[in-house]
């Protein structure tokens, strides 16, 4: 795969969030805090309901790159966490390339990403250096 | 506040195994179909998806890790940031051993001219080869006092 700076990935639309993905990324990380999963204890401190693991986003955008990048591809993932994802929302992944290097004979892409709500908003920016052709480890 | 004195503090360590049903939870829940999380033939073996090491979480003491004397109030910390470095892949059957320690603690002014700390957290994970495969760290956040 040849990516040249400035190209974007592929957007890639996300089905609705439910609690049933919040339970199921609960159950799959072993973040079982109950703000993510307990309507009722979300409420008693002033959320309107549960609210997504930031990790459950940044995981999705994660697969996002890699299915753009290639599995096993990534070599560094930051993610900074911004605003609240909640049930019911729509999430667009979408990436643009930032850099392009070779570093011993092997080309090492740079991209920046994020995850938008259905408002626009920015939930999870990250950053991310890759392999596509040579491969990288995650 | 935080206490600074805590940076360097060795948190604990962890071996644990890279089982292929965790790496099937962790995949789907993270919304990937790629076989090689799931495909036993995979050249190499199974691959770990990238945010597998939170899986960490299930083998710490219950209630987290021992944490130091850092004067934080956990009620108002949020999750900043988290880093990954992957240094070599992590395949099911491998067993990994974490370290987790205390990088950094440091402190901002907000433009409310309020206080917020920072606490990195870092830890190694080191594969049963003596390899180091990744990296993480996490930045929580202490969010100023309710006023």
């Amino acid at each position: 795969m040849s990516i040249a700076p400035g190209s974007t990935g592929p957007e890639w639309d996300v089905p609705a969030v439910t609690r049933t993905h919040l339970v199921r990324y609960a159950g799959a990380s072993g973040d079982l805090n109950p703000m993510h999963h307990d309507d009722s204890i979300a409420q008693t401190v002033g959320y309107p309901s549960v609210f997504a693991h930031g990790m459950f986003t940044a995981g999705v955008l994660s697969t996002y790159l890699t299915r753009w990048l290639g599995t096993g591809s990534l070599r560094t993932y930051r993610v900074r966490f911004k605003t609240q994802v909640w049930p019911g929302d729509v999430l667009t992944c979408s990436a643009q390339v930032t850099g392009v290097s070779e570093v011993d004979g092997e080309e090492v892409v740079e991209v920046e990403a994020q995850v938008c709500r259905q408002d626009g908003s920015v939930a999870v920016q990250g950053w991310a250096t890759a392999v596509p052709s040579a491969g990288g480890a995650a | 506040m935080a206490n600074k004195a805590a940076i360097g503090t060795v948190l604990g360590t962890v071996t644990f195994p890279v089982e292929r049903g965790k790496i099937s939870e962790m995949a789907q829940a993270v919304l990937a179909d790629d076989p090689a999380y799931f495909d036993p033939d995979t050249p190499g073996g199974i691959l770990a998806p990238p945010t597998f090491l939170q899986t960490l979480a299930w083998w710490e003491p219950p209630g987290g890790p021992e944490f130091p004397d850092l004067d934080i109030d956990f009620l108002r910390v949020m999750h900043g940031e988290q880093e990954f470095d992957y240094l070599a892949p992590i395949h099911a059957g491998d067993v990994l051993t974490a370290t987790s320690s205390v990088a950094d603690i440091y402190d901002k002014t907000n433009s409310r001219g309020e206080t917020l700390w920072f606490l990195v957290f870092e830890n190694s994970f080191v594969n049963q080869d003596g390899t180091e495969v990744a990296r993480s760290r996490m930045v929580l956040i202490e969010t100023p006092s309710p006023s």
